[in-house]
């Protein structure tokens, strides 16, 4: 434990969770982008930085963070330690669980703050919304442009895939599982089986009842999985905007591949280092350019529901 | 303080105090007494704040306190006991309204009070009868009158729904006191005191409150079946507007629906949103130059709101997402537009593709379900959406590829070949939608085996299998529960007059207006065809998919290109 100022935390407050590990150059505009959308505190599991993250975080007056030299795999890819802080301060709040490079985006969030929402949701009796992950990506080479600290990701990753994804109903967690984007597309050409899971639910009201099963793809109880109308309506949702794809990702892949912490021995990173090597550039003539979340919701990526 | 108060404001207020309480001095300072109402479950800190902030308003009052629950008779309680203190306290008053905590004043005060003042008369109160009205949630209209209801919704709603459901099954009937026909309409109205007091006043008030108490959210039917009794002008409307949802819970207003506001010409909203800072301080700053006397409009906020139910109950046709997965049979429609599949075509004509897409504008593509890769126009690795050519990819979820293809086509019309050669997992999926054009010509996917340079023996063998698959296919297309529309021929019909079924095509593809051939595609060689068939049955396969084909050439028809285009009429 490096800081706690859990004690500040305020009943009504929304809380992220997350887990970092070497993020710092990171940092800044993740603050920046949900305390503007109304977060008001951020509970943070640090791996193991040493390029000064956990300093960093913790000069930041709203931010408490835990400190972990366990191996990311053995805790069941940070989802324990999460659970475990969600457990402890997230009873009663709305806790947003996304990754320093997640950027949550949902209807009307131009003009409107996640407090709205939450508040919509209350009113609504909806205790969990989902955001699909959304994998954006620059056009050419992705480390042609450098990112610098405190940009705007989606300045330099402005792309995406609009419409490859494909999704099946996980019967066991009743869960929806969605594949698709541009990895499946360019890594997974072979085994589109093992492209990665694009489902998420990070917003949840949570109770201490609840547990994140798998990353925060789905949770138990599985009714908090039923994010999704299955007889023909749609519910509210959003995505959550992926600046996973910058300069920084070579480095990143070469490290977890070293570290060899990430699910499945790291097949995925492997697959994405090989296929890098040649050619790291995801963008395609039919990629579309991110303007906004009225574009993504006619894309049909996520929908106002019936919050208007 | 002007006089012109003759419009008392009657509020409820249960949440979001410093809102309340910013609203009630607005009302005040304008010149319309208030009386408040505020829930006993509100704290008595907070409640002692609101009241000392409000202290220095000569014509606001505070009433005595209830405690208040959604869908109960402490609602109607908690009005009665305000309305009767504005009546009594405030004498000039001519007009009460209801109001809630989270409503908002969206034009000058002085227009409502001269709106009014036009209309001495009329009491302002939605009042219809239970048969009238679509809009009751939960399925309990007239039921709200005739059945009782000890148990609360929001907190006991086993035990609610059971005791529904008791009595309904015991056939069980309250008596609807004598003289009353249930009404039903938005809670909040603006009586006159004449009706209001009337209302209050009356002799059998006690009977009436007795029924009510029983009665499925109260406030919804109290004053608008009572109001009945009394008024002498009903306006069937509020002069609230408040809109809601698909289950019945009101609808909030948020920053972004300031011009929406604006333009509804609607004397008060509800409800806002408490952090709606712009909203509170657009309306809150009265401007008196700002008069419009406009009769309120509130038909384009009607129209958001119901295209949002809409959304939430039916959705987009064809649209699979992480928020809509339709279980089968409940997707309003599997893909999102028409679409057409050529079976046999490329395989007659040697340019099909291209033809038609320059003839209908249409998106003309390859096999998109050719066992090795999906074969897009121009053959495009990557196609609209970022959709794969990879076979594998769609292959893990064909489904997903055609609807991914069609979503993402956003109105193109969408053409691919098939034949028995391509894997058929979605056979049945393309004939039981609406949205499928197919056309078939059973048999053509042997004229390349025709032209091919394989044994004999070979082309027999394969010719057997793909005979059987499109066979297959057939059967599917042929089975009375296919939706989609259909044209099958046999190659032998087909070759027969080909101009008219390409105009067919053409014209179902086309949009309205009439297209005619002015190009027609170039049919492959058949001469030899037909012997080349009498030759698989000779050898003991019998091509029956390809029907009567004339045996000798000079039948077979090729047609020439014409050097005027054919002209068919339907």
């Amino acid at each position: 434990m490096v800081s706690n100022r859990t004690g500040q935390i305020k009943s009504r407050d929304i809380i992220i969770f997350s887990t970092m590990r070497n993020e710092r150059i990171r940092l800044p505009y993740f603050l920046e982008y949900y305390r503007n959308m109304g977060v008001n505190h951020f509970i943070i599991v640090d791996n193991d930085s040493d390029d000064g993250s956990r300093e960093y975080m913790a000069e930041q007056p709203d931010v408490s963070i835990w400190v972990s030299a366990n191996s990311y795999k053995t805790a069941r890819f940070g989802t324990d330690w999460l659970n475990w802080l969600l457990m402890k301060y997230g009873h009663g709040h709305w806790a947003l669980t996304v990754d320093v490079d997640e950027f949550l985006v949902f209807p009307f969030s131009d003009t409107r703050s996640l407090r709205a929402l939450t508040d919509w949701l209350d009113a609504s009796s909806i205790p969990s919304f989902s955001a699909m992950l959304l994998d954006m990506y620059p056009k050419g080479r992705i480390d042609a442009t450098p990112y610098n600290e405190g940009q705007d990701p989606f300045e330099i990753a402005a792309w995406f895939d609009s419409g490859n994804y494909t999704i099946t109903k996980n019967k066991r967690y009743s869960n929806l599982w969605v594949q698709g984007g541009p990895r499946a597309r360019i890594f997974f050409t072979d085994n589109p089986e093992r492209a990665p899971a694009m489902n998420k639910i990070p917003l949840v009201k949570w109770h201490r009842k609840y547990t994140y099963v798998s990353s925060t793809h789905m949770l138990l109880p599985r009714g908090l999985n039923k994010v999704y109308e299955e007889w023909g309506g749609e519910k509210a949702s959003g995505c959550l905007l992926h600046a996973k794809f910058l300069d920084t990702f070579g480095a990143k892949a070469k490290e977890e591949l070293a570290r060899g912490q990430h699910y499945a021995n790291s097949h995925e990173y492997k697959a994405y280092h090989d296929a890098m090597e040649d050619d790291p550039d995801l963008w395609c003539k039919w990629s579309e350019k991110y303007i906004n979340w009225r574009q993504l919701e006619i894309l049909g990526l996520m929908s106002k529901g019936n919050w208007a | 303080m002007n006089r012109s108060g003759s419009v008392g404001v009657v509020m409820l207020v249960h949440e979001a105090l410093n809102r309340a309480s910013q609203v009630a001095r607005y009302w005040a300072e304008n010149g319309c007494p208030v009386v408040v109402h505020v829930d006993l479950q509100v704290r008595q800190n907070d409640y002692q704040e609101f009241v000392d902030g409000l202290s220095d308003l000569p014509n606001l009052v505070l009433c005595n306190r209830h405690r208040c629950e959604w869908g109960r008779w402490s609602l109607v309680q908690a009005s009665q006991t305000a309305s009767e203190r504005m009546l009594k306290t405030f004498p000039d008053v001519g007009h009460v309204l209801l109001a809630s905590g989270s409503c908002l004043p969206l034009r000058p005060v002085q227009e409502l009070v001269e709106y009014l003042k036009d209309r001495p008369r009329t009491d302002f109160i939605e009042s219809t009868t239970t048969n009238d009205v679509p809009w009751t949630a939960g399925g309990l209209d007239s039921e709200r009158f005739t059945l009782r209801f000890p148990f609360s919704w929001k907190r006991h709603r086993r035990s609610f729904d059971r005791y529904v459901r008791l009595q309904r099954k015991l056939g069980y009937k309250r008596a609807i006191p004598l003289g009353l026909v249930p009404h039903l309409g938005s809670q909040w109205w603006c009586l006159t005191r004449q009706t209001l007091s009337a209302i209050l006043e009356d002799p059998k008030r006690k009977v009436y409150d007795r029924y009510f108490r029983r009665v499925w959210i109260p406030d919804e039917s109290y004053y608008q079946t009572l109001a009945r009794l009394y008024s002498t002008k009903i306006e069937s409307r509020s002069l609230t507007l408040a809109k809601f949802d698909y289950q019945g819970k009101p609808h909030t207003f948020y920053d972004d629906h300031l011009q929406l506001l604006r333009r509804s010409d609607c004397f008060v909203a509800r409800k806002i949103w408490p952090h709606a800072d712009r909203l509170y301080q657009a309306f809150l700053s009265d401007d008196a130059s700002k008069l419009k006397h406009a009769e309120p409009n509130p038909g384009k906020i009607d129209r958001v709101f119901a295209k949002a139910i809409e959304r939430r109950t039916s959705g987009r046709a064809g649209m699979y997402m992480h928020s809509r997965f339709p279980v089968e049979g409940r997707e309003k429609g599997v893909t999102a537009s028409g679409y057409s599949v050529f079976q046999g075509y490329a395989e007659l004509f040697e340019d099909f593709a291209p033809w038609l897409a320059k003839t209908t504008g249409a998106k003309v593509h390859g096999h998109l379900f050719s066992p090795c890769k999906v074969e897009f126009q121009r053959g495009e690795s990557v196609y609209s959406g970022g959709l794969s050519d990879s076979a594998k990819i769609r292959d893990y979820n064909p489904k997903a590829f055609l609807t991914n293809l069609i979503w993402n086509a956003r109105g193109e019309h969408q053409c691919f070949q098939f034949g028995p050669n391509d894997t058929q997992s979605l056979n049945w999926f393309i004939a039981n939608d609406p949205n499928a054009h197919i056309w078939v010509i059973t048999g053509a996917w042997i004229v390349p085996l025709f032209h091919s340079n394989m044994n004999f023996s070979e082309i027999r063998k394969k010719s057997a299998r793909l005979q059987r698959i499109e066979n297959e296919h057939m059967k599917v297309l042929g089975s009375p529960y296919v939706k989609a529309r259909i044209k099958i021929l046999t190659i032998a019909q087909f070759v027969e007059t080909p101009m008219e079924h390409l105009q067919t095509i053409i014209d179902g593809i086309g949009p309205r207006k009439m297209r005619t051939l002015s190009e027609v595609p170039k049919m492959v060689d058949l001469t030899g065809f037909g012997k080349f068939l009498q030759n698989l049955k000779n050898q003991g396969m019998h091509p029956h998919l390809m029907d009567d084909f004339p045996a000798s050439d000079h039948n077979a028809p090729v047609p020439p290109k014409p050097s005027k285009p054919y002209l068919v009429r339907e």
